[in-house]
């Protein structure tokens, strides 16, 4: 294995890992916090018991994530010193924001979750809000980091030196607004659906289980909002590409030639060397109306670019066929439930509903990952787009594949350390015999409409 | 004082929190891979409360430390992702197999003290042991003035330019001497977390021998630094601000000693982080001006000013958020009685 690809398989291994446990680091606080919330106001034990279990899910996922991270930030030193020494002082910044995200986010899980019995109830719920933000924060700022790559600003280029660096304007790049609203939006689509998902699928087998009821609810009030959003968020996204980065857009959608009223292409597999695509549907005038609103305007295709600046473009458009189609159905379920919890009805109770959020319950974490293909693999061969190559900013080290591998046999052995922990701990059923059936405390008995 | 001083000085100054807080984490795993005798449970118990509630935040620390420095120095940082890499990958895999099995021994679940938590005990302990001693030899390697453009700059061999750097004694004897300042930490303050009389004396003991162990890691670096770190010696020796950093390093050492012998321990764990940092600072303040000594400064490796400055606006801002924080975070979980983990109940 050369180099190179050692050292790229090393970094999206990395990355992959570490989204997932980031994703849920800034979704499922504000769910342990919501539950917290209902058990002060309706007094409600249930309400407090899955606070705690979802905190206790939390503090694993957490510390995975933290690991994770810092593997993260070693590595862009490892792997790729010539892009830290050209982009450090640049994009430094949200990075270093980031850092401070962190440090409250890790001060605050710490008093939340020993700090049960220590703090007085207002402070501890404020502590589990302010987690619930530094968490958000923290991904903003690194996917602004990010952005920067795709859109780099707020420098000038002299003899291959950064001049005139302007960090503010570098955070403010264009990619960045509609990155980090899609970024977070997802954090929370795939972290609701996949709780729900994981209650759904346990409420078919067990209907009236009151606990799993409650997490239910609480888990798709997160999760639906966001899902219906996430296609606008997209769109949002994809006609900053068509503006911006012509190249990406052109291989997500396979358009090899640039044209005017270009369609939109709908599956199929792009053959780079014959420029077409085979066994795809073309809707036509689609892309161009979706990337500028107007049937007729012209899209760049992969023609503009040269043949060797092109990224790969099966993989990316196969990613962002997935992403789509999975943000379709999981917005689709979303309005669904939405209209069913709307007209009053009785969500444990709608089997074919269950089913369709228990089957949901991966494709967030899935659309996550095809989506960060599209983006990262889709700005190939470019780690800065046009300013710096990848292959000009890996580490001079040989022997990567050692790391790679070393790296790879960690995350799988970690990544199956955790599912069976949460197996174990997180999705059994509690033991407590009257949670079996319906249960209210008189204490809750106002809100038994809303919450059923 | 020019701005890149100010700044390295505040990356230092986080270092310095790692070394403290997180250092004393690892320290921690190393009483836990030692605890012995009839209390030994009971020893494992005490250490992990005391870690739990902190750690992530100890942790930070070195990610605030990293990021500063590779925002405001990113030529340093690239060298030693370059020269460093086989002890900082090492370094890594010690951080995930530390962070993620003292997660899972604690909320492992099943009964406490099961088979598979005392698996992940283990994994934590040792895990613990690496971590230090290669980061510790990483700063041997940078203090010995061989972390060079091109490795030792003795040759273009794959052992010169990426094993020579810090595979010497003087870099590994640092690494010794890191892992035993950190068990030293540890054991001091555990005193102050142990409710019981018994266990107090327990790691009592375990510290006044880690603090005579302390002194004879010292001697070794010393002694090997002749031929391995000369520059950093020479500093160290003649340098004006040298004898009072010495004497007050003196001073500390023999106050956290002497704090353990007569069971003042508020005032050995004061005395003994001072003295681990003030041995930190000295060795910083002996390659002054460089920041990769022989060759690359601080002035040399800095950002333009705009991100120095304004890394320095964040670092102001985001203090006001921590400071208090942080001193929340303490107050609430290290002067009281043993915290009520979830994962006990
Ligand atoms: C729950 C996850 C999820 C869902 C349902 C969707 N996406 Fe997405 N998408 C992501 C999760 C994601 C992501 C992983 O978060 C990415 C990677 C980089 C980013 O900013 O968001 C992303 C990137 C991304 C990009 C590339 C942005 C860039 O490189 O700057 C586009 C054009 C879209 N998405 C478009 C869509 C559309 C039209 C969707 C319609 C249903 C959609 N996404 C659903
Ligand atoms: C889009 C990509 C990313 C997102 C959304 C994201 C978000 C997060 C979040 C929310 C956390 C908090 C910990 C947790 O909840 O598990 C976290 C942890 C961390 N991330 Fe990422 N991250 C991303 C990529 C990266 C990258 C590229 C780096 C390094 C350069 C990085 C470095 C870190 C570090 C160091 C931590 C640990 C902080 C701690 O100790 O609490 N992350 N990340
Ligand atoms: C967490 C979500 C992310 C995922 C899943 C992801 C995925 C990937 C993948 C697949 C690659 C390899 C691309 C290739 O070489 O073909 C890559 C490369 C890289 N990514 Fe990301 N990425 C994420 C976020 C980020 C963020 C937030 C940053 C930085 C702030 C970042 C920085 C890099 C760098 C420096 C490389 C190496 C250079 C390159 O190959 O372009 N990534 N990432």
């Amino acid at each position: 294995m050369p180099d190179l690809l050692a050292a790229r398989s090393q970094m999206a291994v990395s990355l992959a890992f570490h989204i997932v446990f980031a994703v849920i680091g800034i979704a499922m606080p504000l769910m342990m916090v919501l539950a917290e919330r209902r058990w002060q106001v309706t007094g409600h034990a249930i309400y407090l018991d899955l606070a705690k279990r979802w905190a206790r899910g939390t503090a694993i996922l957490f510390a995975v994530g933290a690991v994770s991270g810092t593997v993260l930030s070693f590595e862009l030193g490892l792997l790729w010193p010539e892009f830290m020494r050209f982009a450090g002082p640049i994009i430094g910044m949200p990075f270093s924001l980031e850092g401070f995200a962190f440090f409250t986010e890790a001060i605050f899980l710490g008093i939340y979750l020993y700090g049960w019995d220590l703090i007085p109830r207002p402070a501890h719920l404020a502590a589990g809000g302010v987690v619930a933000l530094s968490g958000a924060a923290s991904g903003i700022f690194v996917v602004i980091a990010n952005a920067w790559m795709n859109t780099p600003t707020g420098f000038e280029l002299a003899q291959g030196h950064a001049v005139n660096v302007d960090p503010i304007a570098a955070m403010a790049s264009p990619a960045a607004l509609s990155q980090t609203i899609h970024m977070t939006l997802a954090a929370y689509a795939a972290t609701g659906f996949a709780v729900a998902g994981i209650h759904a699928f346990l409420l078919l087998k067990d209907r009236a289980n009151a606990f799993h009821r409650r997490a239910l609810v609480i888990a798709l009030l997160v999760g639906a909002p966001a899902a219906v959003l996430q296609p606008i968020s997209g769109d949002l996204s994809a006609r900053h590409l068509a503006r911006h980065q012509p190249v990406k857009l052109a291989a997500a959608e396979a358009l090899f030639e640039t044209r005017a009223g270009a369609p939109l292409t709908l599956g199929g597999w792009p053959d780079v060397e014959r420029r077409q695509t085979r066994l795809a549907i073309d809707v036509p005038y689609g892309l161009s109306l979706l990337a500028f609103h107007d049937p007729g305007a012209v899209v760049k295709g992969l023609d503009a670019a040269p043949r060797d600046e092109w990224p790969n473009v099966p993989a990316v458009h196969l990613a962002f066929q997935l992403m789509v189609a999975l943000g379709t159905y999981l917005a689709l379920v979303a309005l669904w439930t939405g209209w069913r919890a709307w007209r009053g009805a009785d969500l444990a109770h709608n089997t074919w509903l269950l089913r369709a959020i228990a089957l949901g319950a991966p494709m967030g974490f899935i659309a996550v990952e095809a989506g960060w293909m599209v983006t990262e693999l889709g700005r190939q061969p470019w780690v800065i787009y046009g300013v710096l190559k990848t292959a000009d900013a890996v580490t001079p080290m040989p022997g990567l594949i050692v790391p790679f591998l070393a790296f790879t046999l960690l995350y799988c052995f970690l990544g199956v350390i955790v599912a069976w922990l949460l197996y174990r701990q997180i999705i059994r059923s509690p033991d407590i015999p009257e949670w079996r059936g319906f249960y209210m405390p008189p204490a809750g008995r106002g809100n038994r409409k809303a919450e059923g | 004082m020019r701005l890149a001083d100010l700044v390295a000085g505040i990356v230092f100054l986080a270092l310095n929190g790692y070394a403290v807080l997180g250092g004393a984490d690892f320290g921690g795993g190393v009483w836990a891979l030692l605890a012995r005798g009839t209390r030994k449970d009971r020893q494992r118990e005490l250490i992990a409360d005391a870690i739990g509630p902190v750690w992530e935040a100890n942790h930070v620390w070195l990610i605030l430390a990293l990021v500063l420095l590779f925002t405001c120095f990113p030529a340093a940082f690239a060298r030693l992702g370059i020269v460093l890499h086989i002890p900082l990958s090492l370094v890594l895999i010690g951080i995930v197999l530390r962070g993620s099995a003292f997660t899972f021994w604690r909320y492992g679940g099943g009964a406490h003290g099961d088979e598979a938590q005392r698996h992940w005990g283990s994994v934590f302990a040792v895990a613990s042991l690496i971590t230090p001693l290669l980061l510790g030899t990483a700063v041997g390697a940078i203090a010995s003035g061989s972390v060079r453009a091109g490795g030792t700059g003795s040759g273009a061999g794959f052992y010169d330019v990426y094993v020579a750097p810090w595979w010497t004694a003087f870099a590994l004897s640092v690494g010794a001497f890191a892992l035993v300042a950190f068990a030293f930490l540890a054991a001091v303050y555990l005193t102050l977390e142990a409710q019981q009389p018994e266990l107090r004396e327990d790691f009592r003991r375990r510290a006044l021998g880690a603090g005579a162990a302390l002194f004879g890691a010292a001697l070794l670096v010393l002694t090997l630094s002749g031929s391995g770190a000369p520059r950093m010696r020479a500093g160290l020796i003649f340098a004006p601000w040298a004898v009072p950093l010495h004497l007050l390093t003196g001073a500390t050492a023999v106050t956290a000693l002497a704090g353990l012998w007569r069971r003042r321990y508020r005032l050995a764990r004061v005395a003994a982080a001072a003295q681990v940092s003030l041995i930190l600072w000295g060795w910083a303040l002996s390659q002054y001006p460089y920041i990769l000594p022989p060759d690359l400064t601080i002035t040399e490796a800095a950002a333009p000013a705009v991100t120095l400055r304004l890394v320095l606006g964040a670092l102001a801002l985001g203090a006001v958020v921590l400071l208090p924080s942080l001193y929340y975070l303490f107050r609430v979980f290290k002067s009281r009685s043993q915290p009520s983990a979830i994962g006990r109940q």
